[in-house]
């Protein structure tokens, strides 16, 4: 009986007259946790009624406290028939259970019917008392943190990075029971939501079971969805990464906080190790090995290299996946088969999949070669997990060992505890922890810096799977298998590219009747190997970012894999920016823009999309069919990608997601992405238009169509200032003289230095992309591409985290979510037909929400995030959630140049981005001269020609000038903000929270408790799916947001047809979701997505369905200028939080 | 291929004032459109027809979910389905709230029943208000006059308090209030002329003169229902008609204070006795101030206005027999700045 939880029913408003005869409500609550109920006293005659109950107390397990919500119903009492229900309110318990997050929930809960949506507010105060439990064979995991935010949280500090976790629980969905046709709608919706409810939890317990197993106190990047599958069941699913975070003192620099060390699970091979010892000896003897490497690796030039273990011991495992490949699928020679695996920096040729190990040691020794340092050493490691791959096809046996060893250890699960013993063994283990580890993936998409040391490309698996052939559809044991089988093949595919690990790391899944896509995508990237040998443990021994021998603003671009056996083809030059490393001619991931990396211009998003027809069918013929397809798709997908890419000057895509999804005639494919020119990679060429037949097409119309493609070019790279500089190679000392010659050079390709002879052979001086014209299909593919508008002046658009090229935020925050379903009434579609309509589809969504939100200009649209369906055989559905940010127009070139002020680094120069012109020619004539220009004319924006070598001096000076200047106004216009909202909070009394600063909000929200009774005005909370709200610092997360409701209609006309029925929806979601976080003390939601948004209609009979899914963090931020009351902040929150108490 | 369902939802609730005067005014949405693509909103941000009208769609499907809040305007501030920052639900409230001179015109002083509600699509066509706002302007009106007839306490006050109205948008209703609980007819010809500010200056005369709030503070309905006691006594004042000595003795004072001041002073002379008659009258049978009319003459100036019953106030005070000089300055009072207001062209 570890915990005790205590509720209390204050009062209610707004209620809806349930007694026709007096146009009043006689009110009453129940209150259930678990198996237990309580009522309050009944409040006659009432809209407003005033319970004020006693404290109902729940003792209970603290692992259904995990579980379960606390379900609070009011009823209509009625002395002759059964009594009505008004509604419901569901409280997740959960943010109660660390002590870190709320200590109280207390405030005004929307009460919502499925049927009837939101009718009137109750008043609750919840609190739990918690008893420490330390039986270590606990099944709760009270205490775990999660975070939707797919970075390192704010106010903390990643000890440890654990890895990846993940969890699956199957039940039989309600909707599909025999009792369902017996019963209300309005209870199979709410049987639903609250199996839901319980899954959930459920799951979160049993990762935050396998994050204390790894000696983990956290999970960031935590990612919930839900498969609809219907017949066979209703499966939750959640994958994440477990960390050991420290809590920041709110006094403390936000410095320590961006240098973490996230390095990997040291903690479970503590765990773990002495089982694993008995197994595997050899493990043990490599130790020495291991840790011999730092010297020789300390003293190359660029690290960039990946560690000892790269390329060879990947193979080694591939062997073992793919062994599971073909037990699970057919696998045939084409990389495209049933489980299509094309990905975009994937497209992995045959020969290197299937090659054998043996023959791989000797590759991965050249690969990483270029520094001429033995690496000998690498193999022993490797032999050990060679023999471990038997583990791996069990994915439940890994973490048994360390359930095992866990307990054998005898302490529960802190991490600090083991660490200090085993420090050394630690040390020894930590290099080789990614390659124990199952999976070497993480969900995060953005790290600190130093963290990532080069990424390969995009990884991406998709599978077609039938659900009637569940076996056991109750257990999760397939779907178990099924996933466990897309994240080898995922693995596999990374050390294919040369990588031990996987980043930004998602999964999906798109159910249409029986068929079930499965997807998985990632980053395959190279992590920083000091940072998993040292370690956290080290930090304050030494700086590494002092000896990082790569630049960080482009060592992350550095190809991963071996130049000479690259896994697909590829251009490769040498750096533009340290000229050391060869780096790939495009770049795409899944992750966000590292902070640190050098880009030129403005970032914008990318979106490619497709349509395709496909026969009906059924059953496995049907999963053929889709096999069939995908391959084709993703290639389409890429290839308009790529095309996109190169119309706007830029080359390389971040946060790139790709969304299959399968409709009973049709699949469709769309790819999202942010592009940006990182000026570390070499300029993308045009793109040439050939006429293959010339019969078909005259010449004029091809040069006309090129000619619209080069003023597309032109246009694009004047909107997104894509200006390189290309005068910043001077600095690094390009062994050409002559400025006139090298320009030219470098677009050809052809490099000076002498190692490179290779690889101009195997790639020709390729300038431009070539778009071949051999059939209509083709003109028309080429006019879609023009069809992507620009966004109007003053917009800007990204689907990531950052926004290429913009960083001074201003506070205009608009979170916006709109849904859009189309349907389609000929019958007779083509291809193309339905490519131009989903293109339509798509672009006007875009249009409308630029014409929304016109009032925020200048304004970008960041983390715009699609999502589409096909709900029907006829329909296609567009969701899209994003966030509408202001920023400050004047700064934005300011910042550019600050930049490496602020850094300190030797790439100074490189980091500066002159909006030189492009003709190298002219730039180069008055190179004397225009030094004292260039800095000017860089936060004027006057397009300066060019720069000398001292230009890196002046623009010091220029800019910290300049920084002195933007902090004037920038303090001016607060000053002038802050009066205002003053002024208005006086002249209206409805309401001194007009919030934004949160400051004000802390205080009012201790006064809510005395105010609560009374009309008071709601806290406001702001929403956005980006990790930061700009302007402010947050200094408190309160836990994790995860909601679920299902409303229902048969009055469908009456509720304003299906756009009001949606409308209505999704603003009671919004409220529900600003209501929790109210509850809670917090004032935003961080991370906000909504996973899912199913609508059913049935306008016939009038109905309508709707599910949807939300999650987030919920979060108190405070104003960025407001640092030293953060503090006092803070104990406003919670003893408002008890005054609330007090007060009732 | 039609767009079956097409919204969207911000987390603050985007408004458009524009749009929200549109549909305010009854505009259907294609109409909205029309009159949007006019004002150029097209230009603004490369907008197409389809954009306006999905934009245009989604704003009328938020107002209407709005609505419901606004006819208790309290609970905008406190619900908790819209997130709208606090200025623009003042904004909501007043433009609400806000009706058209032309219609409340043609309601003022009617009965705010079904079937002075029958005939809203008369008013609509006359005025070329459309029924749309008709309606609400109408419903407006009634939910206020309902709201505020239960409560105690000052009138504006109450209807600022309860509707989070402006102060002048308060005195209007409470005006229109006024009107319609005393049923005063403002309808005449005579009376068509009179703006409906002028009414409502006159309003907030008699409410804060001769209602039974101008005693006391605390009874139900005090600024609506007239003070009967000072009705009563209003009828004492009759004397000053009936008693021929008095009479002629008050013609006197007035006209020694009028010689030599006014180019009309023959004609006052010549009508004193009408126009006393007519001012007494209608404190004898209060209903129907507005006759106050009678007074209102081509060849008087509003000075010549001014001066006459400034002296005939004043002079009655001077009558040795005239016994009721309380009740004749309540009653004076507001019947001259009545008169002020009304003497215009």
């Amino acid at each position: 009986m570890p915990g005790k939880l205590k509720a209390k029913i204050v009062a209610g408003r707004h209620l809806p007259v349930m007694d026709r005869a007096s146009d009043l409500t006689d009110a009453f609550v129940e209150v259930k946790f678990g198996n237990t109920t309580f009522k309050t006293d009944v409040c006659p005659k009432s809209l407003n009624p005033q319970w004020n109950s006693e404290w109902f107390k729940f003792e209970v397990d603290d692992e259904d406290l995990q579980d379960e919500p606390l379900q609070i119903t009011v009823l209509d009492h009625d002395t002759y028939s059964a009594n009505d229900a008004i509604g419901k309110v569901y409280i997740d318990i959960d943010p109660l259970l660390y002590s870190e997050a709320a200590s109280v929930i207390s405030g005004w809960f929307p009460i919502y019917d499925t049927i009837h949506g939101i009718r009137g507010e109750i008043n609750v105060i919840v609190k739990v008392e918690l008893f420490n439990d330390l039986n270590r064979f606990r099944q709760s995991s009270c205490g775990v943190k999660f975070f939707c935010t797919t970075c390192i949280p704010q106010c903390y500090r990643a000890t440890l990075v654990h890895g990846f976790v993940e969890e699956l629980v199957v039940n039989e969905d309600p909707e599909y029971q025999w009792i369902d046709r017996i019963r209300t709608p309005r209870a199979s919706n709410e049987a639903r939501q609250r199996l839901i409810s319980l899954m959930s939890g459920e799951l979160q317990r049993k990762i935050g079971l396998k994050v204390l197993e790894m000696g983990g106190n956290a999970v960031v990047g935590y990612l919930q969805c839900f498969d609809l599958e219907g017949e066979s069941g209703l499966v939750v699913r959640a994958i994440g990464t477990a960390c050991t975070l420290d809590k920041l003192s709110s006094g403390s620099a936000p410095n320590t906080n961006t240098h973490m060390h996230p390095n990997t699970a040291p903690a479970s091979n503590a765990c773990n190790s002495p089982s694993k010892d008995g197994k595997e000896p050899v493990f043990v003897e490599d130790l020495p090995s291991s840790s011999g490497p730092p010297t020789p690796f300390r003293a190359l030039p660029t690290s960039s290299s990946p560690p000892p273990f790269s390329p060879s011991k990947p193979c080694s495992r591939q062997s073992s996946s793919s062994d599971t490949d073909l037990s699970l699928t057919p696998k045939t020679e084409e990389p495209h088969s049933v489980r299509c695996r094309p990905g975009i920096f994937l497209c992995p040729s045959s020969p290197i999949l299937s090659t054998d190990t043996l023959s791989l040691p000797g590759s991965g020794s050249v690969g990483c070669g270029r520094g001429s340092n033995p690496r000998a050493t690498t193999s022993a490691p490797l032999s050990s997990i060679q023999s471990d791959s038997a583990l791996l096809r069990k994915s439940v046996s890994f973490t048994e060992d360390l359930l095992l060893a866990a307990s054998g250890m005898g302490s529960g699960g802190s991490a600090g505890k083991e660490a200090g013993p085993l420090r050394t063994l630690l040390r020894q283990q930590t290099q080789t922890a990614l390659e124990q580890r199952e999976f070497p993936f993480f969900t995060l998409t953005s790290f600190p810096p130093g963290f990532l040391l080069h990424v390969g490309g995009v990884v991406s698996a998709r599978s077609v799977k039938l659900l009637d052939r569940i076996h056991n559809p109750d257990e999760p044991e397939t779907r178990d298998a099924w996933w466990e089988e897309i994240r080898q093949e995922i693995k596999s595919h990374a050390r294919a590219l040369g990588c031990h690990a996987v980043v930004g790391y998602s999964e999906s899944t798109s159910i249409c009747e029986e068929v079930c896509i499965l997807s998985a995508s990632g980053t395959a990237a190279i992590l920083n190997p000091r940072y998993m040998r040292e370690g956290c443990l080290d930090i304050g021994c030494t700086d590494h970012r002092f000896e990082e021998p790569s630049p960080p603003n482009c060592g992350f671009c550095h190809i991963p894999y071996d130049e000479l056996n690259m896994p697909f083809p590829a251009q490769l030059t040498y750096c533009y920016h340290c000229r050391r490393q060869k780096v790939p001619d495009v770049l795409f991931t899944t992750i966000d823009l590292p902070s640190e990396a050098a880009v030129a211009g403005k970032g914008c998003l990318i979106q490619a999309r497709l349509c395709r027809l496909k026969k009906k069918a059924q059953g496995e013929a049907n999963a053929t069919a889709i096999s069939n397809l995908l391959p084709f798709m993703e290639y389409e997908l890429h290839t308009q990608l790529m095309n996109k890419l190169k119309l706007r000057s830029m080359n390389a895509l971040f946060g790139l997601h790709i969304q299959i999804s399968v409709g009973e005639n049709m699949l469709l494919g769309l790819a999202s992405a942010t592009g940006v020119y990182l000026t570390a990679l070499p300029a993308p060429g045009g793109i040439q238009i050939a006429g293959k037949t010339p019969g078909d097409l005259s010449s004029e119309h091809i040069s006309s169509i090129q000619k619209r493609i080069n003023d597309t070019i032109a246009v694009n790279k004047e909107l997104y200032q894509i200006n390189p500089p290309e005068l910043a190679e001077e600095g690094v000392g390009s062994p050409i003289p002559e400025p006139r010659h090298r320009s030219r050079l470098f677009r050809s390709h052809s490099e000076s230095s002498d190692e490179l002879s290779e690889l101009d052979l195997s790639h020709g001086k390729k300038d431009a992309f070539v778009l071949e014209i051999d059939d209509t299909d083709a003109v028309e593919d080429i006019h879609s591409l023009l069809i992507d508008a620009p966004p109007p002046t003053g917009f800007y658009s990204c689907n990531t985290e950052n926004m290429p090229g913009i960083s001074n935020w201003t506070s205009g925050v608009q979170m916006f979510t709109s849904v859009r379903v189309l349907r389609l009434s000929n019958a007779n579609l083509t291809n193309q037909g339905l490519n131009k309509i989903f293109t339509d589809l798509c672009e006007n969504l875009l249009k409308s929400f630029y014409f929304k939100l016109r009032s925020m200009i200048p304004c970008c649209l960041c983390h715009l995030n699609f999502t589409v369906a096909v709900p029907e055989e006829e329909l296609i559905q567009v969701t899209v959630t994003a966030v509408a940010m202001t920023y400050d127009k004047e700064q934005t070139q300011e910042k550019t140049a600050e930049k490496p002020v602020n850094k300190g680094s030797l790439e100074a120069e490189e980091q500066l981005q002159f909006p030189l012109e492009l003709c190298a020619d002219s730039s180069s004539s008055n190179i004397q001269t225009a030094s004292k220009i260039s800095g000017v004319g860089e936060s004027t924006n006057m397009s300066p020609r060019a720069a000398s070598v001292d230009y890196g001096s002046f623009a010091d000076r220029c800019s910290t000038w300049l920084e002195l200047l933007r902090l004037k106004a920038h303090t001016i216009r607060r000053g002038s903000v802050k009066t205002s909202r003053r002024t208005q909070s006086l002249a209206h009394s409805v309401s001194s929270l007009e919030r934004c600063s949160p400051l004000q909000e802390g205080r009012s929200r201790s006064l809510r408790s005395s105010r609560s009774f009374g009309g008071s005005s709601v806290t406001v909370v702001k929403m956005t799916p980006l990790s930061f709200l700009p302007g402010t610092r947050i200094i408190k997360y309160l836990g994790i947001i995860n909601m679920f409701f299902i409303r229902e209609t048969t009055s469908l006309r009456e509720e304003g047809g299906v756009s009001g029925f949606l409308h209505s929806f999704i603003a009671e979601v919004f409220a529900m979701v600003r209501a929790h976080v109210a509850a809670l003390g917090g004032n935003a939601v961080v991370s906000y997505s909504m996973k899912e948004c199913v609508f059913m209609e049935n306008p016939n009979k009038n109905q309508a369905q709707c599910l949807i899914n939300v999650s987030g963090d919920a979060v108190i931020c405070i104003s960025e200028t407001d640092q030293e009351s953060s503090a006092s902040t803070a104990n406003t929150g919670q003893t408002g939080g008890s005054e609330t108490d007090g007060a009732t | 291929m039609s767009v079956e369902l097409d919204v969207f939802v911000g987390n603050t609730t985007i408004m458009d004032e524009e749009v929200y005067q549109l549909w305010l005014d009854g505009y259907t949405v294609n109409d909205a459109v029309k009159v949007r693509m006019e004002g150029g909103v097209m230009d603004e941000c490369e907008a197409s027809k389809d954009v306006l009208l999905s934009d245009t769609m989604d704003q009328y499907r938020t107002f209407q979910m709005c609505e419901r809040l606004l006819h208790s305007p309290a609970k905008l501030a406190n619900q908790l389905l819209f997130q709208i920052p606090p200025h623009r639900q003042i904004m909501l409230i007043e433009r609400y709230y806000a009706f058209d001179d032309t219609f409340v015109r043609e309601v003022l002083g009617k009965k705010l029943s079904k079937g002075t509600k029958k005939d809203l699509d008369d008013i609509s066509a006359k005025t070329s208000v459309t029924l749309k706002s008709c309606r609400r302007q109408f419903d407006n009106f009634k939910r206020v006059f309902k709201v505020v007839e239960e409560l105690k306490g000052p009138l504006v006050e109450n209807i600022r308090q309860h509707f989070l109205l402006s102060d002048k948008l308060a005195r209007d209703y409470a005006a229109i209030v006024f009107f319609a609980n005393n049923r005063f007819e403002t309808g005449k010809r005579k009376l068509q002329y009179l703006s409906f500010q002028d009414f409502a200056f006159c309003a907030g005369q008699l409410i804060s003169n001769w209602t039974v709030g101008a005693v006391d503070n605390m009874v139900e309905d005090m600024d609506v229902d007239l003070d009967k006691e000072f009705l009563q006594e209003l009828k004492e004042l009759k004397i000053l008609i009936t008693d021929k000595d008095l009479l002629d003795q008050h013609k006197s004072l007035v006209c020694t204070a009028l010689r030599g001041k006014t180019k009309v002073f023959i004609e006052m002379e010549g009508s004193f006795k009408n126009l006393s008659r007519g001012l007494i009258n209608i404190a004898a049978n209060i209903s129907l101030p507005l006759r106050l009319y009678p007074c209102r003459s081509d060849r008087w100036s509003a000075a010549d206005m001014k001066l006459y019953l400034t002296h005939y106030t004043n002079s009655a005070h001077i009558l040795d027999t005239f016994k009721h000089q309380v009740v004749w300055d309540r009653y004076m009072g507001v019947v001259k700045s009545c008169i002020f207001k009304m003497y215009h062209d």
